[in-house]
């Protein structure tokens, strides 16, 4: 890369050096991680079906057995009440492997995989989430037959009036 | 900083699900934040949570930086025999954190 | 400007917001120096907390003390409470001992009448009058951790009281609060009045607007993610306002506070609050 070339306009999916290389670290430092996207902070639905896939691999996705619950109008996509329950009996035959959460408009595509077992007597997590965006959120439940069954909600985003930082 | 907020009962009756609330303290600073002036925030999250019942692990999730800071995970086990659960978070940087909380099962 | 779509599109993140803001703060100035005959205290039976207007879940992330993230703050400060520190090696423990006890309805009279300084202090101001006075220790940084984990402690033990202002000595201090509540300020030419005493319960930018009572400090704002005292909302106000904001420990904000406590006199304590 000549350093003497005019800098071009940036195109918005285009993956830069800089992105890279604050990829690279954010690699480095999490490297338990195994779904790490470089991307400029503007994810696509794509982006979620691809992690999706990442997931499923050749397996088909079910709608249903899975709820998710948000509440439809958040007043700060900082912290989002996140609850996934899954119609499961939760028995050494039958039982929820892991519950996977993916958004479509976050920087990543991942939100948690959580990993159950016949132990939790009932499959149900909630959590607190962040969402960046009005946008879907997909849950995914993996089966012990090695079924996956999913559900997906949309949630509206509102911002703060008053907030503090203009920028 | 405190670690963490830890909501077991401390008593159950044999077979009784119970569900189980944590709260650690951590900014889950996410990586793709800029100062004012450009410059990257570096990751820095908690990316695991693991928690094991008298040692056998029960219940477990790999955190992303979509968890909101202050990491609240709420799940369920049943109560199967008296003794101790304990909770432990590792994530960026070595952080890592445990906190443990005995229950009687009647 | 290239395309000819969306006029928002065009403008550098964040300013397509704030353009927004603008328009509609403008819109409620314009109401408000029509009706401004509205402008008066908010009768005292309709007074309520901004805890009514949260969603079920934000209500229930407050009630519950495990799932309350300032709650961690209230635990570090009962551990600072009796961690002996300074030249005087004294912990607030050795001469207040315990803090259920002794620290129960201050929070909800604060700020109060400091005798030395002819004015009064926040509870903030205070803890680091005993820090430098008594502790002999180097005063805590405003909207530092250990700061607000001592200061959510001390209010915490408030839960549920009535706010109190009655010392007639602060008078003097309500009036000048009073004052910059119903004073046109910043680039917007809007007062506090304007939004929280003539539209509150109304929506801006699709947020119920509060009234605005400091009953739940310091709190876990969800937009901070983190716990943060009442000065930092009323300087987050001011920049929501764009207007210029006074610095730390100003006696601006002690005025302020000292006039919206006399405002909540009454209602019940909440701290450490959570709201969105």
């Amino acid at each position: 890369m000549a350093g003497n070339r005019m800098e071009e306009p940036r195109r918005k999916e285009a993956l830069t050096r800089r992105d890279a290389l604050t990829g690279a670290g954010a690699i480095a430092a999490g490297a338990a991680l195994p779904t790490l996207w470089l991307r400029h902070a503007a994810a696509t639905p794509a982006d979620m079906q691809a992690a999706i896939a990442n997931v499923l691999g050749d397996a088909k996705l079910n709608v249903g057995r899975v709820k998710i619950e948000i509440p439809p109008l958040v007043e700060n996509g900082n912290t989002v009440p996140c609850t996934v329950s899954v119609d499961s009996p939760m028995t050494p035959q039958a039982y929820v492997k892991f519950i996977h959460v993916f958004n479509e408009k976050n920087p990543q595509p991942n939100v948690i995989s959580a990993r159950l077992s016949p132990r939790a007597g009932r499959a149900s997590i909630a959590t607190r989430i962040r969402l960046t965006d009005t946008q879907t959120v997909v849950a995914i439940a993996e089966m012990s037959d090695g079924t996956f069954w999913s559900d997906s909600i949309s949630v509206i985003i509102t911002l703060g009036a008053c907030l503090e930082n203009l920028i | 900083m405190a670690s963490a907020l830890i909501n077991v009962p401390t008593k159950a009756k044999r077979g009784e699900i119970i569900a189980i609330k944590t709260l650690i303290s951590h900014h889950m600073e996410t990586g793709f934040r800029h100062t004012e002036t450009g410059v990257p925030i570096p990751r820095d999250i908690v990316t695991r949570f693991v928690a094991t019942y008298n040692g056998e692990e029960i219940f477990s999730a790999q955190l992303y930086p979509a968890i909101a800071a202050n990491p609240f995970i709420t799940f369920s086990t049943v109560a199967t025999e008296s003794g101790t659960l304990e909770f432990k978070w590792t994530g960026d940087n070595g952080f890592a954190a445990t906190e443990q909380a005995k229950i009687i099962v009647e | 400007m290239s395309d000819g779509g969306d006029p928002l599109a065009s403008l550098p993140p964040g300013q397509g917001r704030s353009f927004v803001l603008i328009a509609a703060t403008v819109i409620v100035t314009l109401l408000s120096t029509t009706l401004s005959v509205l402008t008066g205290d908010i009768p005292v039976d309709k007074r309520s907390s901004t805890y009514e207007q949260m969603s079920a879940d934000t209500k229930a992330m407050q009630d519950e003390d495990t799932a309350n993230p300032g709650m961690l703050w209230v635990l570090d400060g009962e551990v600072a409470w009796r961690t002996r520190t300074g030249a005087a090696g004294r912990s607030c423990a050795d001469c207040h001992g315990e803090a259920s006890s002794t620290m129960k309805g201050v929070a909800a009279r604060y700020p109060a009448f400091d005798t030395k300084r002819s004015a009064p202090v926040d509870m903030e101001e205070r803890i680091n009058i005993c820090r430098t006075e008594h502790q002999r220790a180097p005063a805590l940084a405003f909207e530092s951790k250990e700061l607000l984990a001592l200061s959510a402690y001390v209010a915490r033990q408030s839960r549920g009281m009535p706010i109190e202002s009655s010392d007639a000595r602060l008078t003097p201090f309500i009036a000048a609060g009073r004052d910059i509540f119903e004073r046109r300020q910043g680039q917007l030419n809007l007062a506090c009045v304007h939004c929280h005493n003539d539209n509150w319960g109304q929506k801006l930018a699709g947020v119920p607007i509060p009234q605005g009572h400091p009953t739940g400090y310091p709190l876990y704002r969800l937009e901070w993610q983190t716990l943060g005292s009442l000065q930092r909302r009323l300087r987050n106000c001011l920049i929501g306002m764009r207007a210029e904001i006074y610095p730390y420990g100003a006696p601006e904000y002690v005025a302020l506070e000292t006039f919206l406590m006399w405002r909540a006199r009454g209602m019940p304590m909440e701290s450490p609050a959570v709201r969105p």
